[in-house]
């Protein structure tokens, strides 16, 4: 039952192996049991029931209950939700590209830990602890029209004044700027260790054949930042549809549904409308989603889970 | 020959554009705090025309501080944000202790299927099953209560993982000699391996509390009452009532309030929350 014998596992007769490896299941239920127990309640079971619920039709006033794709059918033909898909695919590229890219250059620039090199990344990675709710609560003066921070400044630039969160032109970009403000030194943290791991005589070999910092940046530097890259991408992705909180504080999907996104409509199916059976169908779809995401990036997460074995 | 080289260097036009860039991103980044505390002890003025000002120009006052904490049970938020960020740090300290311990340890048997059956729970994560999360709460009868806002959290695929690396980073050798004296799993889990694991405990507490301390959905849809609140949801619906008079210094201070002590900590304690962050890249 002890480590002894699970190393002892490998050299020992195959019969004694297998009594060994028996009675470690036992252990190892043992200890996987209290993580099984709410990984069944809260991840496993939830799954199962999400989509029987989706698959469950009632019809109002009545107690019959039949079974199909009607609540994707109501689903897909709810322009509300078509609108939140489209608004949560601009809001990912929107939201990521810029985070990713802005994450980079600051890890690049901040690279050496001079003193105010770690002043700089000690400000910008206070926006990563703040509550999401909290950052929208400040933001909501931020983008005040007229005498908020941002048309304030902006008016002495001679900017025109701007609804940031009243035009649904505007609106879902301005909730993109907050996430951008709120996560890129999240990002960050990721490029700057990723930069640490690039040994230094590669940067040494480049230079004496010649090439230019450019060159070094894109012949080395990027490369070897490839699988930072896939990992800061697959957090960002998973950020982009589980975190609502700023619509729910800012713009409740308003202006006509201009920042709805698809866990906020989910909320609303349920929490407003109660209507279950769209907001599984809905959950349904997301869940997809996240599962192909999840199988695209199984090896940048399978690398993250082994790194160090 | 190194002096021309190192002011060669300090001329750069593509150094000096990265400083520039620099300067802007700490400048842009830094003016919604810093606007958090200057309004926060601004006094109202009538129009609120300067409010955006990031200049101290006024004598500082406290009335904003006074309203915000009269306006919601602060004393109630901070010790409702506790009791769930503990409660739930407690539970996964000992579940994902044990899980860890088992997948870096143990062979057995269907040991690759529960490995992918826990990784799953990295991408398919509780926030997006909230609705029927929310049926299981009910039918619990949970709904309304502390226990409600924890549970989905009390298993942890991300703490598990991290368990598992940290307990395949200490020598056998410990947990051999251990065994050797006569100890069980237990005590060999609990005397020898925890204390020997603590970076990794302490990287996931981190972690696990700060984000515990921001949730703010899932607490939202199953807590209605005012008793049962966390520092989130009240700061939300304290938003809303401040937003519609106006009283932008008052948010400013209930925000300040609600974002201070993970800020403070973060200050006091900086590299240790970095280690913390770089490890939870598998959240």
């Amino acid at each position: 039952m002890t480590a002894i014998e699970a190393t002892d596992a490998y050299t020992g007769p195959a019969s004694r192996a297998a009594v060994i490896v028996r009675r470690h299941t036992g252990l190892a239920l043992t200890l996987l049991a209290p993580s099984l127990v709410f990984l069944v309640l809260f991840t496993y079971w939830p799954i199962v029931q999400v989509a029987l619920d989706a698959a469950t039709l009632t019809t109002f006033g009545s107690k019959s209950v039949s079974y199909g794709f009607g609540n994707f059918a109501r689903l897909f033909g709810d322009p509300a939700f078509a609108h939140a898909v489209s608004n949560n695919l601009i809001y990912a590229v929107g939201t990521v590209v810029p985070s990713i890219a802005l994450a980079l250059a600051l890890a690049l620039g901040l690279e050496e830990a001079t003193g105010i090199a770690t002043t700089i990344r000690t400000v910008v990675f206070f926006p990563v602890l703040i509550p999401l709710v909290a950052a929208a609560a400040l933001f909501l003066f931020v983008f005040l029209p007229g005498i908020g921070l941002l048309d304030h400044h902006l008016a002495k630039l001679g900017a025109p004044r701007t609804n940031w969160l009243g035009d649904p032109d505007v609106a879902l970009w301005s909730l993109i700027g907050l996430t951008v403000w709120k996560n890129a030194a999240y990002y960050m943290l990721f490029f700057l260790a990723g930069l640490q791991s690039i040994p230094a005589d590669l940067y040494e070999a480049s230079r004496i054949e010649g090439a230019s910092a450019m060159q070094r940046f894109v012949r080395v530097t990027l490369p070897l930042l490839g699988p930072t890259f896939a990992f800061v991408v697959v957090i960002a992705l998973v950020n982009v549809v589980t975190q609502v909180d700023h619509v729910v504080v800012l713009t409740k999907g308003g202006p006509s549904d201009s920042t709805n996104l698809v866990l906020y409509y989910i909320y609303q199916q349920a929490h407003e409308n109660y209507d279950t059976g769209k907001a599984a169908a809905a959950t349904v779809v997301s869940l997809t989603a996240l599962a192909a995401l999840s199988v695209l990036s199984l090896r940048t997460l399978e690398r993250a889970v082994h790194y160090e074995t | 020959m190194a002096a021309s080289r190192s002011s060669a260097r300090r001329l750069d036009p593509a150094r000096l554009l990265g400083i520039a860039f620099l300067a802007i991103v700490a400048l842009v980044w830094s003016t919604p705090l810093a606007w958090m505390i200057v309004a926060s002890f601004r006094p109202q003025s009538f129009g609120g025309l300067d409010m955006a000002s990031l200049t101290p120009n006024f004598t500082p006052t406290l009335a904003n501080w006074r309203e915000a904490l009269d306006s919601a049970d602060f004393a109630r938020l901070y010790l409702n944000t506790a009791i769930v960020c503990l409660g739930i740090l407690g539970v996964q300290l000992v579940t994902i202790t044990l899980a860890g311990w088992a997948f870096a340890r143990l062979e057995f048997r269907g040991r690759t299927v529960l490995f992918y059956a826990f990784l799953l729970q990295l991408m398919l994560v509780p926030p997006i099953l909230i609705v029927p999360n929310l049926v299981t709460i009910t039918r619990l009868g949970l709904y309304d209560t502390l226990t409600a806002v924890m549970a989905p959290y009390f298993a942890s695929a991300f703490g598990v993982f991290l368990m598992r690396q940290t307990f395949r980073t200490i020598p056998r050798d410990y947990e051999e000699a251990a065994v050797v004296e006569g100890a069980a799993w237990w005590q060999v889990v609990g005397r020898v391996l925890v204390p020997l694991a603590r970076p990794g405990l302490v990287a996931f507490s981190i972690v696990s509390v700060v984000a515990h301390w921001n949730e703010f959905l899932w607490p939202l849809m199953v807590v209605s009452s005012t008793e049962n609140q966390t520092l989130t949801i009240g700061l939300a619906s304290f938003t809303q009532g401040a937003e519609s008079a106006s009283q932008w210094g008052v948010i400013a201070a209930g925000t300040f309030l609600v974002a201070a002590p993970l800020m403070t900590a973060f200050a006091l304690f900086q590299r240790q929350f970095v280690n913390s962050f770089l490890f939870s890249g598998v959240k």
